[in-house]
Formats: C-alpha cells, structure tokens, sequence
C-alpha cells in the first residue's frame, strides 16, 4: 500500500488550515480551521497504521483521542468565543488585545 | 526547734522548770492570726455593721484575751515555757526561716498586756471614734495593729520579730496618717515610718550577722549561745548587740531618733495610747529583752553607751514636756521618757527592772492618754490653754488622770513608784551612779510637768468653747479598768515579797529558756526610795507652786521663760529642724544629681553614640552608598529595565500574531531538519 | 502523663504562637472572637505549665540534669539541637511568665490603647509570650538566643505603635522625638547591642568545645559539665567570653550603667507592655547569668563577681535616689527595677546558694509586685489623662479600692516584712556578709550596709509617691470629673497577684522548695562548695 496520497491530503488540508488560521479574522473560522488541522493529524495516524499494522492498532486509538480532545476544545472554545462576542459585540480577532503588555 | 529544747535540757544547769501550758499553749497561735481575721472582715463587712466594724476588733481580742489571760495565770502559777514553730522556708541544708509562736514569761506578759490594754482601747474607741471619718478603716488598721505586735510578741527567732516590727510599723503609719486629707498628718506618718525605717537597718543587719555566725535566727538559740559564750557569737557580739539596739533605738523613740513619736500624736487619740504609749513603742525594750543574754553575757562594753543614751532620752526628752501645749505631746513627751528609762534599765542588766516599768508604764500611760482623749472629745481641742477647771465638768476623767499622773510620777503605793524605785535600785547596783542621779533628775522633771498638765487641764477657769460634758460609759469605764492596775500592779514586785501561790513579777519573767542571770533586790532600799519619792514630791510641790497658785489666768508659763532654755526646749533642741533639713539638703540635690547624670551623662553618652552614628551613617550612605555601591545596582537594573521595555512590544496581544510567529518557526524547523541536516 | 513528658514544654512554649496563627485568621472587627482566641491561648499555656508543675519530681537531683527533656536534632550542619527542659530554677521563671501572660490578656479585654487594634496586639502579645516562655526552657544556645531575641521585636511595636505619643526633649538633639519612637528604638537597639555581643560570646563557646568530648556544642548541658570540669579555664578566652555575654545579660537586667533604656521604655509603653517588660522582660537577663554564665564559666564568674556586686549595689542606691526625683508617675516605678533588680544581682553576685536563691525569689516577687504597680500606673493614666504626680493626689479619696491596691503594693514594694518583696531583699543582704570563699568580705560587707541603705530611700520614695498621688485632698482640677473606680476585669487581673505577694510573702516556701535543691547543686557543681554549710552549725544535724 502507497500512503503518499494520504500524505499529500494531509498536507494539503494542514496547509489549508494553517493558512486559515492565520488569516481569517472570525475567531469561529480559526477555530474550524484548527479542526482542519487536527484532522490533518488524524488522517497521517490512521494512514500510518493502516501501513504498519500494529497488533494495538495504535493510530486508531490516537486518532480517536485526538477527536475526543478535539470535541472538548471546540466545546470550550466556543464557550469563550460565546462570552467575549456576549461583552465585546464582535469576533473579531484583531480587536481582542487583552493580553497586550 | 525542739531539739534546742532538748539541748537545753541536756545542758540542765541553764534550764528553769516550767510546764508546757497544755491545749492552750499548742492553740496559742491563734491569738497572732485572729487580728488579721479580723482585719479582713471589717474591710468586707465593717461598713454594714453597727459600730461600723469596732465590735469585730473587740470580739478579736476578747477571745484574745481569753487565751492570754489563761496562759498569764498559768505562768504565775507554775511557769509556762514551750515553743511552736512551722517551717516556711529552707535553702539548702542550713538556712531555715520558721514562724511560730514562743510562749514564756516574757511573752506571755507581754501577750497580756497587748490583749488587756488593747481591749480597753478599743472599747474606748468604739466611743470615740463614734461620727468619725473612716472607722471601719481606723479599726481594721488597729486590729491589723494588734496582729502584727502579737507577732512580734510571739517571735521565736529575729526574721518573725523583723515581720512584726515592720508590721506595727506599717500600722502605726496607717494610723499616724489616717486623718490624710491634711498631708500634714501624712507628713507626720512619713516622719514616723522613715525614722523607724532608718533604724530599721540596724535590726535588719544585726538579724543577718547574728543569724548567719549562729546558722539560724532563733532566739533560743542566740540565748543558748550567748550564755555559753560561743566563740563565733562572742566575735560578732559587739556589733551585733549595737546594731540590735540601733533598731531599737528607733522603735522606742531613743534619742536621737524620738523626733517621730511627738508627731505620731497626729492619729485618733486611741491610736496614741494603745500604740504610741503602752506597746509598740516598747517594741524595741522588748527586744533588748528578748536578746538580754546576748548583752549579759557578750556584749558588755556596748552597756555604757546603751544607758548613755537612755539616760539623755529620759532627762532631756523630758525636759521638752515642760513647754509643750498640746496637752498629747506633753504625754508624748512623757512616754520618751519613760522610754529612756525602760532602757536604761534594760541596757544596765536590769532585765526585771526594764520589763517591770514597761508593765506599769502601759497601765498608767494608757490611762492619761485616754483621759487627754476623752478631754479632748470634750473640748475639741488639743491645747491645754483651751482647758482648765475641767475638774468639775467631768469627774470620772478627772480622778481617773490624776491617778495615772500620780502612778507616772512614782508616788507611794502606785504602780510607777514600785517600778521606777526598782530602775534607781539596778542603776545603782549595776554601777552607773551618775546615770543613778540622772534619773532621780528625770523623777522630778516627770512630776514637775505632769502637775502643770493637771493644773492646766483641770485646775482653774475653763477657757475654751461651748459647755464640756464628761465623756459616755463606754469611755469612762475602760479609764477605770486601767485606773486600778495603775494603783495596784505595783505591789506584784516589792523587793523580797513573793507572794502566796504566785509569788512575783520577778519569778515569773525569768521563766525563760535560759537563765537571765539579772540582778534582784532582797529587799526595799528605804534610801534610795525615799530619794526617788522625795524628788518627785519636790516636782509636784514645785510646779504646783508655778502653775496651781494663779488659778484663774494662768499666765504663770510666761515667768517660766527662762533665756536660752525656754527657745531650745520650745525648738526640741532644734533636732527636728535639724534632721529634716539634713534630709532634705542630702537626699533632694542627691537626687537631682543622679536624675541629671542619667539624663545627662549616661543618657548622654547613650545620645550621643546614637546621634554620631547617624552621622556617620549618613556619610557612609551619602558618599558610599548611594555613589557607589547603589550605582553599580543601580545601573544594572536600569539596563534591564530599558532591555524590558524595549522587548515586550512584541507582545502585542494578538493570537495570530503568535500563531504566525508559531508558524514561521516550524517553518525554520523544518528547513533546518530537512535541508540542512 | 507520657505525652506531658514529651510534649508538655512545647506546648507551653508554643501554645500562644498557635494562638497567634488562629488570630490571623479572625477578621479584625470581631473583638470578642480576638480576645477569647488569646484567652484560651494564654490559659492553655498556662494550663500546660501547670501540669508540668505537677508532674514535677521534686526530690533533688543534682545540678545539669532536667525533667521534661526534650532534645530533637534541628539545625544538624551546626549540631543545634530543639533541647528543652526545667529544673528548679526555671520552673517558678516559667510559670510567673505563663501566670503573667494570663492575667495581660484579661486586663486588655477593655483597655487598649490608641491605635485600636486588638487583632495586632494581641498577635504582639503571643508572639511576645513564646519568646519569653521558650528562653527559660531552652537549653541550646543558638534556641536560647533566637527565644531571647524574639521579645524584642513586638515589644519594639508594642512601644513604637501603642506607646506615648507625647514629644519629648532629648538633650542633644534639636528637635524634639515622639516618645514612644526614641524608647522604642532606643529600647530595640540597646538590647540589640547587648545580644550581639552575647552571640559572640556563644559563638565562641562554640568553636572552643570543638576538642572536647562532645566536639562542638551549643548545648548548654554539655557546656556545664565541661564548665565544671574546668574546660573552658584559659584565662583571656574565659574573660572575653564572660565579657561578651556580660553585656548581653546586663542590658536586659538592666545593670547600671546599661539601664538608661528602661526608664524610656517603660514610660513610653502601653500599660500591658510595661507590666510584661517589668514582670518578666527583665528576668531573662539575670536569668541568663544563673542558667549560662555561671555554670558554664564557673572560674570567670567569681573573677567578676565583685565588679558584679559593685555594679549592683550601685544600682540599689542610684535607682532610689533617682526615684526621688521624678515626677511622672511610671518613670519612678521604672527606676524602682533598676533598684530591686540590684538586689537580685548582689544575690547572684555572692555565688552562694543563699544569694541565687534570694535571686530567683527576688525575680519572682519584683514580676508580681511591680508588674502590679504598672499595672496601677497604667489605670490611673487611662483615668486622669496624666502621669504627672504634682496633678494628682487624693486618689483614695476619688478611687477607694484603686488607692488601696496601690498602697498595697507600694508596701509591698518598700520590702515590707511578710509580703513577697522582703525576702528578695533580706536574703541578698544575708548573702552578701557571708559570700563564697574568697570572695572580698570588704566588698560584699560594703555593699550589704549600702544595700540595707537602699531599703530605707526606697521606702523613702514610696512613701513619697503614695503621698503626692493616693493621699492628700484631690485637686480642684478633678472635681467635674467621675472616676470609676477599679472594674471587674482590672480586679481579676489583679486580685491573683495580690494573693500571690501575700503567700509568697507568708510561706516563701512554694518558691524555695522548688529552687534550693537545684541551687545547691549548680553552687556545689560550679564552685565545689556548698555554702549554707559554711554559715554557722550551732543548731547543725538536730
């Protein structure tokens, strides 16, 4: 089995949500765009072990953790995007500088 | 201290037979805590109570005297001699401190005495003080009075006498001072105490040379000592016996420290009789007493000085009753006489003869003070040119004075003639013929001012204000209850009579531990006695002369104005002056020196290291510090301070910003790994 | 009773400090939280001490060995050790200080003084109490030294925050100080002085064991047996060393002429201070000379006893007549410790068993009896508004029970025969003419009479202030004014210590019957004597 295709599919959609990450300014949007990243991850693990074939099934497990981490994330992510777009009236990033020195 | 007493047994010739006085004797104890019980109780509940208190001090030594009176019979009648002691202290293995009571001839006289005058004063005070500031005051500080003078009394060794001596004198200076709103009484108080305190260091180191060469503070055991001429006693006997009897020079109002006891008269008159005529005043006599074998036997060469001194106290002391007005002090005046001459006896060997006079003397000398008191209830005044011809106001106080006048002057059979003809008798046979004479001077002085208080008081025109009355019962009856010993307790000691069954004053005061080894008279010298009477018959004449001739006017004290005389005695021979301007021309600049060196000196240097260390402190922090030191701190967080503040606008606050950063390294990362490694 | 055994000191000790942390706790306007909290701390220590005073075994067992011993490794790379203990010396040192303790608490319940803060106070006055109860227990020196130091710190703001907020003149300075910041600092640095030296001189006992058998020690058991075996004899090392830790005993004592702190500090104090600094403060000092100096530098001691003596005697006789020239009430009742404390340094002074004995119930009865004389000055401050003895006057007229405590305690102050103070006083001047074999008879007799002396300007100045302040009519100024007599919870404070200075004075024995033995044998242990022996044998073996 070739696992480059997998591969570039993974890259392509990391690239993706790097890309969204950094330049979108909804905080909505960078928050799915770190889905895409995560799910980028979890595409390489299940490819890995689909080549490798570990007795554990390693990357299944993995992929399935990084889900449930990832559901958690979004859960409590959007919890704080909820509360700062309920005081401040916007998602937009680049008005959020509390942490500025 | 029971095994002293089986020492002494041991020793056998020393020891006089006597019984141990049974329950009453081990119960005896009682008689020294119940004043205090006493004492406490009118100050919780004397307020509340119908004389205010004085039934309590009354009942105190009612039962007092039950037990006393108990334990006089039974020393007249078979001697009683035991000894009670519990420890209250012990350092190490040696030094032990014990109070106790011990019960002999001397004390149980003197047990007597307290309990018997005591009684009677304060029965007389009941009415006295009636209306007065403060009684349950004055009766809780009499009863603390009584206490502590039982406690001296009782003392077996020289700590509890010390416990009592500073006792009575506390309580003498409560009552010097109890009408204190007038801080001339107080005055009067503070005079009292710090003369006594002064005399007091004799007593306090005697006590501590004494106890220390012998091991212990007992008295029957300084007694045991000096009787046996014990080596270690015998090199400290001296100073010992001087210093024993500079403390008592000043309880007893010797010269040259009686200049507290006329003033003392500033208390209620009771206070006066009971304290500063009939007993605490005899403190010091009675601890002549107690230690007399130390002067009998060791201390010899100090008798000269002892009767030196109270022959001065009882002639020129004396003298001073002449010109005093205030009818207290001439009384006053009389007691440190009288005083002088308890002491001069004591001092010469006369153990008896001193102890007999202070017997007597408490009688009589109590009486006239209660009599100058209910006179002065009457007339309110104490000077004698408000009196006259009180005669006829008030009988009882009258016949009743003269007696106590004529038992203090000494005329035949009352009780000061048996007991100062005894003094002339020990004067003589001890060998101080001149001090003999003195005294037979002192006689007629005594007499001379005793009538002119008579005469002035009693004899001629009332002069003062408003209509006096004799006094109620309950003041009268107790200057009848003196009158009488006055006239009788002579006859317990004639030379060479013993009477039937209890035989005499001499017997029963030698029931001692230890032998007392004093001379006795077999029997009366007609010469000598009749020398004493005739001087005092000779002072009565005189100043009968003087001052009972011009009845009405009685100006008759102005011819007695003798130059020279008259100012000295009228100025107490200046000694008052004298003493209180050395104290306060000593002791205030003293003072003032030792606060201006400590504020000045000590506190100075103290100051001043502070002050020159602050200097140098701030050149050091000035010129090295904050240039130097501080500059190189100073200069390195200044740097810091810059890099940080130069630094942290990177820290923009923007998640992306990071993010990008975050990127752009993994970026590197990456190329380093793949490229270049 | 195990646990007493073990735990028994330390709870004394540490009993308040615990109390203090639960202060902390408590918000600052709950007063009544603040004050039952310190109450029960205190009660508690004193509890403790008390069981340990049961416990205690009695029978005499000879000098250096303790009861109640705790000794755990602390501080292992300098071999200090948590040792702790009695014997009869400290034992009545302990328990006066726990008693105190109590009875300062129950006095503040309704006196505090400007700035209120009780919360602050009382965390000072706990802190204060561990301090105070640990220096007598301790038997390390490095332990001794930090209980030792830690009273000066809340006294320091006990004076500098509570204190006399009056201006006062110092000669020498231009302006004028507040009162309380000159003593306080005063007070802080003096002491401070004194303990630096004294930490040397530990220091030096120290690195001088290191040859012994037990190599380096702080441990004061261990210093006293080589002490007594005549380890630490070289003449300069045993000078310097007594010399450094001279100083430190004797500013806290304080000896003249190390005593110009006092009178400032007491004066300037909040009445609860002054009773604590009086009562107890100054007893670490002379303390510190009967636990450390003597024993340890048996020798040396006796080398210093007449400049002891001398310095003392000379204390007795400056503190009185220096006494006679104040005016503000609390200043005279400062200068009278300087007197009475001398008598407690010509008892230590003599080296015998008579004079440390007379010493220790010296201390005892100048903690009971002046700290009630504070006590009193402080009252009658907080009433008039002054301290000033020429304003006052009649006050047993305005204040019955008040007037009569004071005139009491003045008496008992005098030395009066048959209360505490005279037993303090006699015995040192029966120390004093018979003191330890060679000792010059010349100076000890000297300073006995001087002594003696030194009673009489101190009942002198007695007497004069009961005269200018308790007797008298009151003066016009007062008339307007209602004085309310002594309150129940001044009465309860006081009433405990009236009763003890009349037992004391009556049956000295509850205090000598703990002490003689342990006296007799540190005398025995240290000078090879036992010197009641040496007084007279009339009545010796009945």
């Amino acid at each position: 089995m070739i696992v480059n295709q997998f591969l570039i599919l993974a890259a392509a959609l990391f690239a993706l949500g790097v890309y969204g990450l950094l330049v979108r300014r909804n905080i909505v949007l960078i928050l799915l765009s770190v889905e895409l990243m995560l799910n980028a991850v979890n595409i390489n693990l299940v490819a890995f072990e689909a080549m490798l074939n570990t007795t554990e099934a390693l990357g299944q497990v993995f992929a399935i953790f990084v889900i449930t981490v990832a559901a958690a994330e979004v859960g409590i992510g959007l919890a704080i995007v909820l509360m700062i777009f309920r005081n401040r009236r916007s998602a937009n990033v680049d008005e959020l500088n509390l942490m500025r020195w | 201290m029971t095994n002293l007493l089986i020492l002494a047994a041991e020793e056998g010739e020393h020891v006089v037979q006597a019984g141990d006085g049974g329950w009453w004797a081990d119960t005896a104890g009682i008689m020294l805590v119940l004043p205090f019980v006493a004492f406490g109780l009118i100050l919780a509940v004397g307020k509340r109570l119908k004389y205010q208190g004085g039934e309590i001090a009354v009942a105190a030594l009612a039962i007092n005297l039950v037990w006393a009176t108990v334990l006089f019979v039974a020393n007249i009648t078979g001697g009683v001699l035991d000894q009670t002691t519990f420890e209250i202290a012990r350092i190490g293995s040696g030094l032990v401190f014990e109070l106790g009571w011990v019960l002999d001839g001397l004390s149980i006289m003197m047990y007597f005495l307290v309990n018997f005058v005591g009684l009677l004063v304060f029965i007389y005070a009941l009415g006295y003080m009636k209306g007065d500031v403060r009684v349950p005051w004055f009766f809780a500080a009499f009863s603390l009075f009584a206490g502590a003078m039982l406690i001296l009394v009782g003392a077996p060794n020289l700590v509890q006498m010390i416990i009592g001596w500073e006792g009575v004198g506390l309580a003498s200076y409560f009552l010097i001072g109890f009408y204190w709103d007038d801080l001339e009484n107080v005055r009067a108080g503070n005079k009292a105490f710090m003369t006594n305190k002064v005399a007091d260091i004799g007593l306090i180191l005697g006590a501590v040379i004494i106890g220390v060469t012998l091991g212990t503070f007992d008295f029957a055991a300084l007694d045991l000592a000096a009787i046996e001429h014990n080596e270690a006693l015998a090199g400290i006997a001296l100073v010992g016996g001087f210093l024993l009897f500079f403390g008592a020079m000043g309880k007893s109002a010797q010269f040259p420290f009686h200049i507290w006891l006329p003033d003392a008269m500033a208390g209620p008159t009771p206070v006066s009789s009971l304290m500063h005529a009939a007993t605490m005043v005899t403190a010091g006599i009675y601890l002549m007493a107690r230690t007399f074998p130390l002067f009998e036997n060791l201390a010899q060469e100090a008798r000269g000085w002892m009767v030196a001194i109270g022959a001065i106290t009882l002639f020129a002391i004396g003298l001073l009753a002449l010109v005093a007005n205030d009818i207290k002090k001439v009384l006053a005046y009389s007691t440190v006489s009288q005083l002088g001459y308890m002491m001069a006896a004591v001092a010469a060997g006369g153990y008896t003869a001193g102890l007999f006079h202070l017997f007597t003397h408490a009688f009589f000398k109590g009486l006239l003070f209660l009599g100058a008191g209910s006179v002065i209830h009457a007339v309110h005044s104490n000077n004698m040119t408000e009196m006259g011809g009180l005669r006829k106001y008030m009988p009882t106080t009258y016949w009743t004075f003269v007696v106590g006048s004529l038992a203090l002057a000494g005329i035949f059979p009352l009780a000061g003639f048996w007991s100062k003809d005894e003094i002339l008798a020990t004067l003589q046979f001890e060998g101080y013929v001149a001090f003999m004479w003195i005294a037979v001077a002192g006689a007629f002085v005594t007499a001379f001012y005793m009538t002119r208080a008579v005469a002035l008081t009693f004899f001629g025109e009332y002069k003062g204000h408003g209509e006096p009355h004799e006094s109620p019962r309950i003041m009268t009856v107790p200057l009848v209850g003196l009158a009488i010993p006055s006239i009788l307790f002579g006859l317990l000691n004639i030379p060479g009579v013993s009477w039937p069954g209890i035989g005499n004053f001499t017997e029963w005061l030698g029931v001692r531990m230890v032998a007392m080894g004093d001379h006795h008279a077999e029997a009366i010298d007609f010469a000598l006695a009749g020398i004493g009477l005739g001087a005092v018959l000779l002072g009565i004449a005189f100043g009968w002369m003087i001052w009972g001739k011009d009845r009405v006017t009685q100006q008759a004290r102005d011819r007695f104005e003798v130059p020279v005389l008259y100012p000295l005695l009228r100025h107490k021979y200046y000694m008052d002056d004298a003493a209180l301007g050395l104290v306060w021309a000593t002791s205030n600049p003293l003072a003032k020196f030792v606060d201006w060196t400590n504020t000045y000196i000590i506190d100075g240097i103290v100051n001043a290291v502070g002050g020159a260390t602050k200097v140098l402190g701030g050149l050091v922090y000035n010129g090295l510090d904050q240039i130097g030191v501080d500059g190189v701190f100073n200069g390195l967080s200044a740097a810091a301070d810059s890099a940080g503040s130069a630094l942290r606008k990177i820290q923009t606050g923007r998640v992306q910003e990071y993010a990008a950063g975050f990127v752009a390294g993994a970026l590197i990362l990456v190329v380093l790994f793949v490229f270049v490694i | 009773m195990e646990w007493l055994e073990t735990w028994g000191l330390t709870a004394t000790v540490f009993l308040p400090v615990v109390g203090a942390l639960i202060l902390g706790f408590i918000n600052r306007d709950n007063e009544n939280a603040l004050k039952w909290t310190a109450l029960a701390a205190t009660l508690l220590a004193f509890l403790a001490s008390v069981a340990v005073v049961v416990a205690f075994d009695f029978g005499g067992t000879p000098y250096n060995t303790y009861q109640f011993e705790v000794n755990e490794t602390w501080i292992g790379a300098i071999n200090a050790n948590y040792h702790v203990g009695v014997d009869g010396i400290s034992l009545p040192l302990l328990v006066l200080s726990t008693f105190v303790m109590v009875l300062a608490v129950i006095y503040s319940w309704n006196h505090w003084e400007e700035p209120k803060n009780p919360k602050a106070f009382l965390i000072l006055m706990m802190i204060l109490a561990t301090g105070m109860n640990g220096t007598f227990v301790a038997l390390d020196l490095v332990l001794f030294f930090i209980f030792f130091e830690i009273v000066l710190l809340p006294m320091y703001f006990m004076i500098g925050i509570w204190g006399d907020k009056t201006p006062r003149k110092i000669p020498g300075f231009s302006k004028p100080f507040e009162t309380r910041l000159y003593a306080a600092i005063k007070f802080f640095l003096f002491t401070l002085f004194g303990s630096a030296f004294m930490l040397l001189g530990f220091l030096a006992l120290y690195f001088e064991s290191a040859d012994s058998q037990f190599g380096n020690t702080f441990d004061i058991t261990q210093l006293t047996q080589l002490g007594s075996e005549g380890f630490f004899t070289n003449p300069t090392f045993a000078f310097l060393v007594f010399g450094a830790m001279f100083l430190g005993f004797a500013v806290k004592v304080p000896m003249w002429p190390l005593h110009t702190w006092l009178p400032d500090a007491h004066t300037a104090a909040p009445t609860v201070g002054s009773v604590l600094l009086a009562a107890i403060l100054l007893k670490l000092g002379s303390y510190g000379f009967i636990r450390i100096s003597l024993p340890i530098l048996p020798e040396e001691a006796v080398t210093w006893a007449p400049f002891i003596a001398i310095l003392a005697v000379i204390g007795i006789i400056y503190g009185s007549l220096a006494c006679l020239a104040q005016t503000d009430m609390k200043r005279l009742i400062a200068f009278s410790s300087v007197g009475h404390m001398g008598f407690v340094m010509l008892g230590i002074a003599t080296m015998t068993d008579i004079g440390i004995n007379a010493s220790i119930i010296g201390m005892v009865a100048h903690g009971l009896i002046t700290g009630l004389l504070f006590f009193l000055a402080g009252s009658m401050s907080h009433r008039y508004h002054t301290r000033e003895m020429a304003r006052l006057g009649g006050n047993i007229k305005l204040m019955p029970v008040m007037g009569g405590i004071l005139a009491f305690t003045a008496m008992a102050s005098l030395g009066l025969p048959g209360l505490a103070g005279f037993w303090g006083e006699f015995m040192s001047l029966v120390a004093a003419y018979n003191p330890l074999d060679g000792l010059s008879l010349g100076v000890f007799r000297t300073g006995m009479v001087l002594g003696a002396v030194g009673t009489v300007l101190t009942a002198g100045y007695m007497l004069w202030m009961l005269q200018r302040v308790n007797l008298g009519d009151p003066s016009a100024e007062w008339d307007d004014h209602e004085f309310h007599d002594v309150d129940r919870f001044e009465l309860t404070a006081w009433v405990p210590l009236i009763v003890l200075i009349v037992v004391i004075g009556f049956y000295p024995k509850v205090i000598f019957d703990t002490t003689t033995d342990a006296v007799t044998s540190l005398v025995e242990l240290a000078f090879g004597t036992e010197t009641t022996a040496s007084v007279g044998t009339l009545v010796k073996g009945g």
